[in-house]
């Protein structure tokens, strides 16, 4: 990290800000399409309807309805939380603007300025290949850089995904997420909306990053974004996602289903950093399929949001596949951060490892949920796990629920978890060198989260350990 | 130098640790460009001085005072005393994973001047200090303390030193732990350290770091207090006598 703690302290006391000056800030809702509260299947079709879709497509997100009104809530996690979703509250679909842009100047001041205060047109012209935006249901811009449409590169949001890449879509959408998964994947199978289509053609390797950006706006929004993205053999993607939304006293709902496949010598990285308002519930489900020799990786920063449940899983379905989940999760004043991960072993020789770092604040709670299974068939499998929680407070509190279940003898399995707190010991040495507690406090925990931002092209490090400020301030420890 | 206020000054200290007294009564007068050494065996209460001196919380200063540059010290924090002047080596330094020793000394030294303060001078500040400790490069990348040596935690903390500059600094046990080598290029960091203007207190069991670093006045400390003072041929004499001579000469037990 080229910036030390105190110039970060020194550029955040510049913009002299908290998450709901920064972040949390909104815009009139004066839109192309606001729709009305409540689910059914007379908005599933509306939503089909308004985007022109094939009929194959109406007729999945019927059956994906019927599927989440019979699914029960599940039975595990923040039950509590979880049974406070008022669904018939919810906007599921609201359409800002009838068209999208292909240069800012297409985007309405109004969302442009949104966006401008989000850093997106800045770092598009800084660092990324190309840039997405959304803004509710929809994503309100898009743009790739040439040289990359050129390699084959496709690079879209998922509605024109489906409209311009029908074969590929219908091929591989709810492949390695379907709609019975699970209650959520059903919800956004249902109601999907935005998101990323990206295809990499056999062997092309996407230099720089293509990133995502999902603005959540109006209060009791539903944003279900749904990715699909399919590296072909021997090709190469690295992916960013990052979301915020105003602050609002009651809730909004965010359930996006990710799907990733990488075919045979793939490698995908998805990062996330993920900085929701608290008002948000966010109920993800993100899945990838590695084939022989293909590597995935799921860098997954989870901060803010009420409740977050995530586990980004990784199946390994061809020989020498590799699956890498390294995350971290904040849980401050009221928060609970139940992330995790999953890694499914399906071929021999396959190799995966999850780093899951954690760090409760006050009252806040961060739990480390994970899934290992190596199959029968999954000779010579090699296994990591490794879970790191920080606690800071005496009420903070961090659960650990690991499953491993492993079907075969020739397996290597490293497991480790840690729990810790920031230690007198280790203050007292800080702040013997002249910083203060608070400041001793954050480069501790700037230094616990090491392993992860280093992982961060540099532009998000620096804006990740200025969120951890954020969150650290006014800390009680 | 004689008429010269004194730099650093504490007196009549009284010290508590989890309510047993560990410090009693102890007294010290340091003037700037002095070189001040506390011999003393284990469990005398030297390093329970030097804790209490830079705020350590556990240690409890029940009464007594404590000068730097004329400012009272007892009634700040650890940090305010560091700003002030006040340094103190560890014994036994803290690993912090993930932060980078020069991360680590970039926040420290930003720290004492101030956080608007220019830091354009910080790489080539620190490469040269880490040149004269025979420091590699690659030394100010790895994590604080974290796999590090004894020998290249004592060298760390010289490091901090010479990087901070302090006003006073206080060495507990620095020589601990060190092979003859890492002894000598310690000794010349803190040899290169010290100047007329800034002080010194060697916090040590052995003679043999005074080999390196000559003393102007040599304090033997035991049960919580100095009981002798003198020149360097103090020390000798330890060396030779052992501390039972002085314990049997003033009359107390050597060892607590």
């Amino acid at each position: 990290m080229a910036d030390t703690v105190r110039e970060q302290k020194r550029d955040l006391q510049k913009l002299n800000t908290d998450y709901e000056a920064k972040y949390g800030f909104r815009d009139p809702v004066n839109y192309f399409h606001k729709g009305a509260r409540g689910l059914s299947h007379e908005v599933v079709e509306m939503i089909s309807k308004l985007k022109g879709e094939p009929r194959w497509m109406a007729d999945r997100r019927h059956e994906a309805l019927d599927i989440f009104y019979a699914k029960p809530m599940p039975k595990w996690g923040n039950t509590k939380l979880l049974n406070e979703i008022d669904f018939a509250n919810i906007y599921y679909f609201m359409k800002p603007i009838e068209h999208q842009g292909k240069s800012w100047d297409d985007v309405p001041d109004y969302i442009k300025n949104t966006f401008d205060r989000l850093g997106i047109p800045e770092a598009e012209k800084t660092f990324l290949g190309g840039v997405s935006a959304q803004y509710e249901s929809e994503v309100v811009y898009h743009s790739m850089k040439d040289e990359l449409r050129k390699q084959g590169i496709v690079f879209l949001d998922m509605d024109s995904g489906l409209r311009e890449y029908e074969d590929i879509v219908k091929k591989y959408f709810g492949t390695i997420i379907p709609s019975t998964d699970n209650k959520f994947a059903a919800l956004n199978t249902a109601v999907w909306s935005g998101g990323s289509f990206i295809y990499v053609p056999p062997g092309v390797d996407v230099k720089v990053p293509l990133q995502a950006y999902f603005r959540i706006n109006a209060e009791n929004m539903g944003q279900f974004e749904r990715t699909l993205i399919i590296a072909d053999k021997g090709a190469r993607v690295h992916y960013i996602e990052g979301c915020t939304a105003p602050v609002y006293s009651t809730d909004s709902l965010h359930s996006a289903v990710v799907e990733l496949i990488a075919l045979d010598g793939a490698y995908i990285r998805y990062t996330t950093i993920q900085n929701w308002s608290r008002n948000i519930y966010n109920l993800v489900t993100k899945r990838a399929e590695a084939h022989a020799h293909a590597t995935v990786e799921w860098v997954d920063g989870n901060l803010g949001s009420r409740l977050t449940m995530k586990y980004p899983c990784v199946q390994l379905v061809g020989e020498g596949a590799r699956g890498e989940i390294l995350s971290v999760a904040f849980a401050g004043v009221d928060q609970h951060q139940d992330a995790g991960a999953k890694v499914i072993h399906a071929a021999p020789n396959t190799s995966s490892r999850i780093t899951s770092k954690s760090i409760s604040k006050d009252n806040g709670r961060a739990s480390y949920r994970g899934l290992v299974k190596v199959y029968k068939n999954a000779t010579n499998a090699k296994v990591s796990v490794e879970c790191d929680a920080l606690l800071i407070g005496e009420d903070a509190r961090s659960d650990t629920y690991p499953t491993m279940e492993i079907d075969n003898d020739q397996v290597r399995v490293e497991h480790e978890a840690r729990v810790s707190k920031v230690a007198e010991e280790q203050l007292f040495y800080l702040t013997s060198r002249g910083l203060t507690e608070d400041e001793a406090r954050l480069l501790i925990v700037n230094g616990f989260m090491e392993p992860f931002t280093k992982e961060l092209p540099l532009e998000y490090a620096v804006e990740l350990n200025r969120l951890i400020e954020l969150e650290m301030e006014g800390s009680v420890g | 130098m004689s008429n010269t206020q004194p730099l650093f000054e504490f007196k009549n200290l009284h010290v508590e640790v989890e309510g047993k007294k560990v410090v009693d009564g102890v007294s010290l007068s340091i003037r700037p460009g002095e070189i001040h050494a506390i011999m003393g065996p284990n469990g005398s209460g030297k390093s329970s001085l030097s804790n209490a001196l830079m705020g350590h919380p556990s240690y409890k200063i029940i009464s007594g005072e404590a000068h730097l540059a004329g400012k009272n010290i007892l009634e700040m924090s650890p940090d305010e005393r560091s700003r002030t002047g006040l340094f103190l080596a560890f014994q036994y330094p803290l690993a912090i994973p993930g932060v980078s020793v020069a991360n680590f000394l970039r926040a420290a030294l930003q720290a004492h001047r101030g956080k608007d303060a220019d830091m354009s001078d910080f790489r080539k500040l620190l490469k040269n200090e880490m040149k004269a400790l025979s420091m590699d490069p690659a030394f100010a990348t790895r994590y604080v303390n974290e796999g590090f040596s004894g020998g290249e935690k004592k060298r760390f903390e010289v490091l901090q030193m010479t990087v901070l500059n302090p006003l006073m600094a206080i060495m507990d046990e620095t020589d601990s732990g060190l092979d003859i080598d890492a002894l000598k290029t310690v000794a010349e960091g803190i040899n290169r350290y010290h100047n007329e203007k800034n002080g010194l207190l060697l916090v040590t069991h052995y003679q043999r770091l005074l080999n390196y670093i000559k003393p102007h006045y040599v304090h033997v400390m035991m049960t919580g207090n100095i009981v002798r003072s003198g020149g360097p041929e103090l020390a000798l004499q330890l060396e030779e006598k052992g501390y039972d001579w002085i314990a049997n000469e003033v009359g107390v037990k050597a060892e607590v």
